[in-house]
Protein backbone atom coordinates (compact mmCIF):
# COMPACT_ATOMS: atom_id res chain seq x y z
CA UNK A 1 0.00 0.00 0.00
CA UNK A 2 2.37 2.76 1.23
CA UNK A 3 4.81 1.00 -1.66
CA UNK A 4 1.85 1.89 -4.31
CA UNK A 5 1.36 5.62 -2.61
CA UNK A 6 4.86 6.68 -2.99
CA UNK A 7 4.84 5.29 -6.89
CA UNK A 8 1.85 7.94 -7.39
CA UNK A 9 3.86 10.34 -5.56
CA UNK A 10 7.05 9.91 -7.56
CA UNK A 11 4.66 10.17 -10.72
CA UNK A 12 2.67 12.71 -9.73
CA UNK A 13 5.83 15.15 -8.61
CA UNK A 14 7.47 14.68 -12.14
CA UNK A 15 4.44 15.56 -13.97
CA UNK A 16 3.24 19.20 -14.38
CA UNK A 17 0.14 18.14 -13.39
CA UNK A 18 0.11 18.47 -9.50
CA UNK A 19 1.68 21.83 -9.31
CA UNK A 20 -0.44 23.48 -11.87
CA UNK A 21 -3.74 21.60 -10.47
CA UNK A 22 -2.83 22.83 -6.87
CA UNK A 23 -2.48 26.50 -7.96
CA UNK A 24 -5.82 26.53 -9.41
CA UNK A 25 -7.57 24.53 -6.24
CA UNK A 26 -6.11 27.17 -3.98
CA UNK A 27 -6.77 30.03 -5.87
CA UNK A 28 -10.62 29.04 -6.38
CA UNK A 29 -11.17 28.24 -2.57
CA UNK A 30 -9.35 31.66 -2.10
CA UNK A 31 -11.57 33.18 -4.32
CA UNK A 32 -14.25 31.72 -2.14
CA UNK A 33 -13.44 32.89 0.34
CA UNK A 34 -12.78 36.25 -0.34
CA UNK A 35 -16.38 36.14 -2.04
CA UNK A 36 -18.10 35.00 1.12
CA UNK A 37 -16.23 37.89 3.09
CA UNK A 38 -17.65 40.48 0.53
CA UNK A 39 -14.51 41.41 -1.07
CA UNK A 40 -12.86 42.44 2.35
CA UNK A 41 -9.47 43.46 1.09
CA UNK A 42 -7.75 41.76 4.22
CA UNK A 43 -9.31 38.22 2.79
CA UNK A 44 -6.90 38.58 -0.34
CA UNK A 45 -7.20 35.82 -2.68
CA UNK A 46 -3.37 36.14 -3.72
CA UNK A 47 -2.44 35.69 0.06
CA UNK A 48 -4.57 33.50 1.00
CA UNK A 49 -3.62 31.10 -1.83
CA UNK A 50 0.44 31.48 -1.34
CA UNK A 51 -0.30 30.33 2.29
CA UNK A 52 -2.63 27.58 1.70
CA UNK A 53 0.57 25.99 -1.01
CA UNK A 54 2.99 27.46 1.21
CA UNK A 55 2.04 25.16 4.16
CA UNK A 56 1.23 22.63 2.38
CA UNK A 57 4.56 22.55 0.58
CA UNK A 58 6.19 22.53 4.45
CA UNK A 59 3.83 19.82 5.22
CA UNK A 60 4.74 17.28 2.34
CA UNK A 61 8.06 18.43 1.71
CA UNK A 62 7.38 18.87 -2.14
CA UNK A 63 10.23 21.82 -3.55
CA UNK A 64 9.30 24.68 -4.30
CA UNK A 65 10.97 23.88 -8.00
CA UNK A 66 8.88 20.60 -7.99
CA UNK A 67 5.62 23.13 -7.60
CA UNK A 68 6.79 25.62 -9.91
CA UNK A 69 7.53 23.32 -13.07
CA UNK A 70 3.34 22.77 -12.97
CA UNK A 71 2.64 26.65 -11.95
CA UNK A 72 4.63 27.81 -14.54
CA UNK A 73 1.78 27.48 -16.96
CA UNK A 74 -0.35 29.93 -15.11
CA UNK A 75 2.82 32.13 -14.47
CA UNK A 76 3.22 32.34 -17.88
CA UNK A 77 -0.36 33.86 -18.88
CA UNK A 78 1.45 37.31 -16.70
CA UNK A 79 2.78 38.14 -19.98
CA UNK A 80 -0.95 38.18 -22.30
CA UNK A 81 -2.50 39.53 -19.31
CA UNK A 82 0.01 42.24 -18.90
CA UNK A 83 -0.33 43.12 -22.56
CA UNK A 84 -4.22 42.54 -22.40
CA UNK A 85 -4.03 45.91 -20.05
CA UNK A 86 -4.41 47.58 -23.26
CA UNK A 87 -7.74 47.43 -23.45
CA UNK A 88 -8.90 49.25 -20.25
CA UNK A 89 -6.33 51.94 -20.85
CA UNK A 90 -7.41 52.40 -24.33
CA UNK A 91 -11.26 52.62 -22.97
CA UNK A 92 -10.27 55.26 -20.27
CA UNK A 93 -7.86 57.30 -22.69
CA UNK A 94 -10.09 60.77 -22.95
CA UNK A 95 -9.80 60.94 -19.41
CA UNK A 96 -6.67 59.98 -18.98
CA UNK A 97 -5.56 62.60 -21.19
CA UNK A 98 -7.37 65.27 -19.91
CA UNK A 99 -5.14 64.50 -16.44
CA UNK A 100 -1.57 64.22 -17.87
CA UNK A 101 0.10 66.89 -16.37
CA UNK A 102 -0.91 65.84 -12.38
CA UNK A 103 -0.83 62.10 -13.13
CA UNK A 104 3.05 62.81 -14.42
CA UNK A 105 3.78 64.91 -11.50
CA UNK A 106 2.01 61.94 -9.27
CA UNK A 107 3.60 59.39 -10.72
CA UNK A 108 7.48 61.27 -10.43
CA UNK A 109 6.73 61.53 -7.00
CA UNK A 110 5.07 58.31 -6.02
CA UNK A 111 8.06 56.12 -7.84
CA UNK A 112 10.54 58.05 -5.97
CA UNK A 113 8.78 57.58 -2.14
CA UNK A 114 8.83 54.09 -2.88
CA UNK A 115 12.21 53.02 -3.90
CA UNK A 116 13.38 55.33 -1.95
CA UNK A 117 11.69 55.33 1.79
CA UNK A 118 12.09 51.39 1.17
CA UNK A 119 16.00 51.79 1.13
CA UNK A 120 16.03 54.44 3.63
CA UNK A 121 13.64 52.38 6.22
CA UNK A 122 15.94 49.31 5.68
CA UNK A 123 19.21 50.53 5.77
CA UNK A 124 18.47 52.20 8.73
CA UNK A 125 17.21 49.01 10.19
CA UNK A 126 20.06 46.99 9.01
CA UNK A 127 18.99 45.03 6.30
CA UNK A 128 22.39 43.32 4.48
CA UNK A 129 23.14 44.88 0.78
CA UNK A 130 22.01 42.46 -1.23
CA UNK A 131 18.46 43.16 0.45
CA UNK A 132 18.58 46.56 0.30
CA UNK A 133 19.15 46.12 -3.98
CA UNK A 134 16.05 43.37 -3.44
CA UNK A 135 14.37 45.96 -1.69
CA UNK A 136 14.63 48.73 -3.72
CA UNK A 137 12.75 48.11 -7.40
CA UNK A 138 9.93 46.51 -4.66
CA UNK A 139 6.95 48.65 -6.33
CA UNK A 140 6.72 47.58 -9.86
CA UNK A 141 5.93 44.56 -12.06
CA UNK A 142 7.90 41.34 -11.22
CA UNK A 143 9.97 41.19 -14.46
CA UNK A 144 10.79 44.69 -14.32
CA UNK A 145 11.80 44.67 -10.56
CA UNK A 146 13.62 41.09 -11.28
CA UNK A 147 15.26 42.87 -14.24
CA UNK A 148 16.43 45.86 -11.91
CA UNK A 149 16.99 44.14 -8.96
CA UNK A 150 19.32 42.34 -11.14
CA UNK A 151 21.23 44.75 -12.23
CA UNK A 152 22.03 46.28 -8.78
CA UNK A 153 23.39 43.24 -7.29
CA UNK A 154 20.49 42.12 -5.41
CA UNK A 155 18.72 38.83 -5.51
CA UNK A 156 16.52 38.22 -8.61
CA UNK A 157 14.03 35.83 -6.68
CA UNK A 158 14.10 37.35 -3.14
CA UNK A 159 12.87 40.52 -5.25
CA UNK A 160 9.89 38.62 -6.48
CA UNK A 161 8.94 38.08 -3.05
CA UNK A 162 9.06 41.10 -2.22
CA UNK A 163 7.24 42.71 -4.95
CA UNK A 164 4.39 40.46 -4.66
CA UNK A 165 4.41 40.81 -0.63
CA UNK A 166 4.46 44.77 -1.11
CA UNK A 167 1.17 43.82 -4.09
CA UNK A 168 -0.62 42.30 -0.76
CA UNK A 169 -0.01 44.68 1.46
CA UNK A 170 -1.36 47.33 -0.79
CA UNK A 171 -4.04 45.78 -1.88
CA UNK A 172 -5.23 44.77 1.95
CA UNK A 173 -4.56 48.27 3.42
CA UNK A 174 -5.00 50.93 0.82
CA UNK A 175 -8.64 51.26 1.75
CA UNK A 176 -8.06 52.14 5.18
CA UNK A 177 -5.23 54.18 3.97
CA UNK A 178 -7.70 56.28 1.62
CA UNK A 179 -10.25 56.89 4.52
CA UNK A 180 -7.79 58.12 6.74
CA UNK A 181 -6.87 60.72 3.95
CA UNK A 182 -10.62 60.85 2.94
CA UNK A 183 -9.61 60.13 -0.45
CA UNK A 184 -12.69 59.43 -2.60
CA UNK A 185 -11.77 59.78 -6.59
CA UNK A 186 -11.45 56.36 -8.27
CA UNK A 187 -8.73 57.90 -10.87
CA UNK A 188 -6.74 59.35 -7.66
CA UNK A 189 -7.62 55.73 -5.67
CA UNK A 190 -6.20 53.10 -8.74
CA UNK A 191 -3.17 55.79 -9.68
CA UNK A 192 -1.89 55.49 -6.14
CA UNK A 193 -2.27 51.60 -5.47
CA UNK A 194 -1.08 51.26 -9.45
CA UNK A 195 2.19 52.97 -8.68
CA UNK A 196 2.53 51.38 -4.99
CA UNK A 197 1.47 48.02 -5.65
CA UNK A 198 1.36 46.98 -9.21
CA UNK A 199 -0.43 44.10 -10.61
CA UNK A 200 -1.83 42.97 -7.53
CA UNK A 201 -3.22 46.49 -6.86
CA UNK A 202 -4.34 46.65 -10.50
CA UNK A 203 -6.47 43.72 -9.69
CA UNK A 204 -7.70 45.08 -6.44
CA UNK A 205 -8.38 47.97 -8.03
CA UNK A 206 -10.38 46.11 -10.86
CA UNK A 207 -12.38 44.79 -8.07
CA UNK A 208 -13.54 48.26 -7.43
CA UNK A 209 -14.55 49.21 -10.50
CA UNK A 210 -13.56 49.67 -14.48
CA UNK A 211 -12.10 53.27 -13.78
CA UNK A 212 -9.95 52.51 -10.65
CA UNK A 213 -8.66 49.44 -12.44
CA UNK A 214 -7.51 51.74 -15.32
CA UNK A 215 -5.81 54.41 -13.74
CA UNK A 216 -4.10 51.31 -12.01
CA UNK A 217 -3.13 49.82 -14.99
CA UNK A 218 -1.84 53.04 -16.36
CA UNK A 219 0.43 54.03 -13.17
CA UNK A 220 1.43 50.14 -12.85
CA UNK A 221 2.97 50.82 -16.53
CA UNK A 222 4.26 54.03 -16.01
CA UNK A 223 6.07 53.33 -12.96
CA UNK A 224 7.41 50.40 -14.62
CA UNK A 225 9.31 52.40 -17.23
CA UNK A 226 10.35 55.17 -14.95
CA UNK A 227 11.40 52.94 -12.47
CA UNK A 228 13.47 50.75 -14.72
CA UNK A 229 15.24 53.43 -16.31
CA UNK A 230 15.89 55.69 -12.99
CA UNK A 231 16.99 53.32 -10.27
CA UNK A 232 20.02 51.39 -11.82
CA UNK A 233 21.71 55.08 -12.02
CA UNK A 234 20.06 56.64 -8.87
CA UNK A 235 20.82 54.12 -6.42
CA UNK A 236 24.59 53.78 -6.97
CA UNK A 237 24.42 57.18 -6.78
CA UNK A 238 22.82 57.60 -3.43
CA UNK A 239 25.16 54.76 -1.84
CA UNK A 240 28.08 56.42 -2.85
CA UNK A 241 26.59 59.91 -1.53
CA UNK A 242 26.08 58.23 2.12
CA UNK A 243 29.30 56.45 1.54
CA UNK A 244 28.18 52.87 2.34
CA UNK B 1 -10.78 33.78 -28.01
CA UNK B 2 -8.45 31.73 -29.47
CA UNK B 3 -8.06 34.69 -31.88
CA UNK B 4 -7.13 36.89 -29.35
CA UNK B 5 -5.34 35.15 -27.25
CA UNK B 6 -3.28 35.02 -30.15
CA UNK B 7 -3.44 38.64 -30.58
CA UNK B 8 -2.37 39.23 -27.26
CA UNK B 9 1.10 36.52 -27.38
CA UNK B 10 1.98 38.19 -30.73
CA UNK B 11 2.22 41.35 -29.22
CA UNK B 12 3.61 39.95 -26.61
CA UNK B 13 6.57 38.17 -28.67
CA UNK B 14 6.83 41.54 -30.78
CA UNK B 15 7.50 43.07 -27.04
CA UNK B 16 10.09 40.31 -26.43
CA UNK B 17 11.97 40.90 -29.58
CA UNK B 18 11.86 44.66 -29.39
CA UNK B 19 13.34 44.40 -25.59
CA UNK B 20 16.06 42.08 -26.61
CA UNK B 21 17.07 43.33 -30.03
CA UNK B 22 17.48 47.15 -28.70
CA UNK B 23 18.97 45.91 -25.16
CA UNK B 24 16.09 48.00 -23.44
CA UNK B 25 15.81 47.22 -19.82
CA UNK B 26 11.63 47.26 -19.96
CA UNK B 27 10.43 43.88 -20.39
CA UNK B 28 8.56 42.24 -23.54
CA UNK B 29 5.17 42.28 -21.76
CA UNK B 30 4.81 46.10 -21.08
CA UNK B 31 6.22 47.35 -24.88
CA UNK B 32 3.58 44.66 -25.89
CA UNK B 33 0.72 46.44 -23.57
CA UNK B 34 2.46 49.84 -25.43
CA UNK B 35 2.36 48.72 -28.71
CA UNK B 36 -1.29 47.39 -28.46
CA UNK B 37 -2.60 50.51 -26.85
CA UNK B 38 -1.36 52.31 -30.08
CA UNK B 39 -2.37 49.67 -32.44
CA UNK B 40 -6.22 50.16 -30.54
CA UNK B 41 -5.83 54.53 -30.77
CA UNK B 42 -5.29 53.71 -34.61
CA UNK B 43 -8.09 50.96 -35.39
CA UNK B 44 -10.71 53.17 -33.12
CA UNK B 45 -11.15 50.22 -30.64
CA UNK B 46 -10.95 46.84 -29.76
CA UNK B 47 -13.09 44.17 -31.25
CA UNK B 48 -15.81 42.60 -29.19
CA UNK B 49 -14.05 39.62 -29.10
CA UNK B 50 -10.83 40.78 -28.06
CA UNK B 51 -12.46 42.80 -24.77
CA UNK B 52 -14.11 39.67 -23.70
CA UNK B 53 -11.18 37.54 -23.66
CA UNK B 54 -8.86 40.07 -21.92
CA UNK B 55 -11.51 41.06 -19.56
CA UNK B 56 -11.35 37.19 -18.67
CA UNK B 57 -7.86 37.68 -18.58
CA UNK B 58 -7.74 40.69 -15.88
CA UNK B 59 -10.79 39.20 -14.01
CA UNK B 60 -8.08 36.92 -12.39
CA UNK B 61 -5.03 38.86 -12.34
CA UNK B 62 -4.62 38.07 -9.14
CA UNK B 63 -3.99 34.15 -9.60
CA UNK B 64 -1.02 34.77 -12.37
CA UNK B 65 0.94 35.83 -9.21
CA UNK B 66 0.57 33.18 -7.20
CA UNK B 67 3.21 31.00 -8.57
CA UNK B 68 5.86 33.39 -7.92
CA UNK B 69 4.43 34.48 -4.54
CA UNK B 70 5.15 30.49 -3.18
CA UNK B 71 8.42 31.39 -3.71
CA UNK B 72 8.45 32.91 -0.11
CA UNK B 73 9.19 29.32 1.52
CA UNK B 74 12.49 29.51 -0.20
CA UNK B 75 14.06 32.41 1.77
CA UNK B 76 12.80 31.36 5.31
CA UNK B 77 16.44 31.49 6.72
CA UNK B 78 17.03 34.95 5.35
CA UNK B 79 13.00 36.62 6.53
CA UNK B 80 13.88 34.99 9.63
CA UNK B 81 17.11 37.17 10.37
CA UNK B 82 16.24 39.84 8.23
CA UNK B 83 12.27 40.16 8.95
CA UNK B 84 12.56 43.25 11.14
CA UNK B 85 13.89 45.51 8.67
CA UNK B 86 12.18 43.94 5.25
CA UNK B 87 8.58 43.86 6.85
CA UNK B 88 9.38 47.52 7.91
CA UNK B 89 10.72 48.61 4.66
CA UNK B 90 7.94 47.09 2.80
CA UNK B 91 5.11 48.34 4.83
CA UNK B 92 6.44 51.76 5.53
CA UNK B 93 7.15 52.09 2.03
CA UNK B 94 3.96 50.63 0.77
CA UNK B 95 2.18 52.97 2.76
CA UNK B 96 3.97 55.97 2.19
CA UNK B 97 4.25 55.86 -1.63
CA UNK B 98 0.23 55.66 -1.86
CA UNK B 99 -0.35 58.52 0.54
CA UNK B 100 1.92 60.71 -1.88
CA UNK B 101 1.09 59.70 -4.92
CA UNK B 102 -3.01 60.10 -4.15
CA UNK B 103 -2.29 63.17 -1.50
CA UNK B 104 -0.20 65.06 -4.70
CA UNK B 105 -2.35 63.90 -7.53
CA UNK B 106 -5.36 65.19 -4.95
CA UNK B 107 -3.91 68.59 -5.13
CA UNK B 108 -3.10 68.82 -8.72
CA UNK B 109 -6.39 68.19 -9.74
CA UNK B 110 -7.79 70.43 -7.14
CA UNK B 111 -5.44 73.14 -8.02
CA UNK B 112 -6.63 72.77 -11.58
CA UNK B 113 -10.44 72.35 -10.84
CA UNK B 114 -11.00 75.85 -9.11
CA UNK B 115 -9.54 78.57 -11.40
CA UNK B 116 -11.86 77.24 -14.07
CA UNK B 117 -14.98 76.22 -12.31
CA UNK B 118 -16.55 74.78 -15.70
CA UNK B 119 -14.98 71.72 -15.55
CA UNK B 120 -14.43 69.40 -18.44
CA UNK B 121 -16.69 69.50 -21.38
CA UNK B 122 -14.86 66.32 -23.61
CA UNK B 123 -16.66 64.52 -25.96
Amino acid sequence: MSHSLSEIWVYLSATPLLGLTLTLLAYQAAFWLYRRAGFHPLANPVLLSVSFIAVLLLVTGMPYKTYFDGAQFVHFLLGPATVALAIPLHAQWPKLKAMAGPLVIALVAGSLTAALSAYAIGALLGASRESLMSLAPKSVTTPIAMAVAESLGGLPSLTAVLVITTGILGAVGARYLYRLLRIDDHAVRGFAIGIASHGIGTARAFQVSEQAGAFAALAMGLNGLLTAVSLPWLLPWLERLLGR
Amino acid sequence: MLGALTLLLLFQLIGEVIARALALPIPGPVIGMGLLFLALLLRGGPSEELRTTSGTLLMHLSLLFVPAGTGIVLYGDRLAAEWLPLTAALLGSTALAIAVTALVLRALMRRRETPRASGEARP
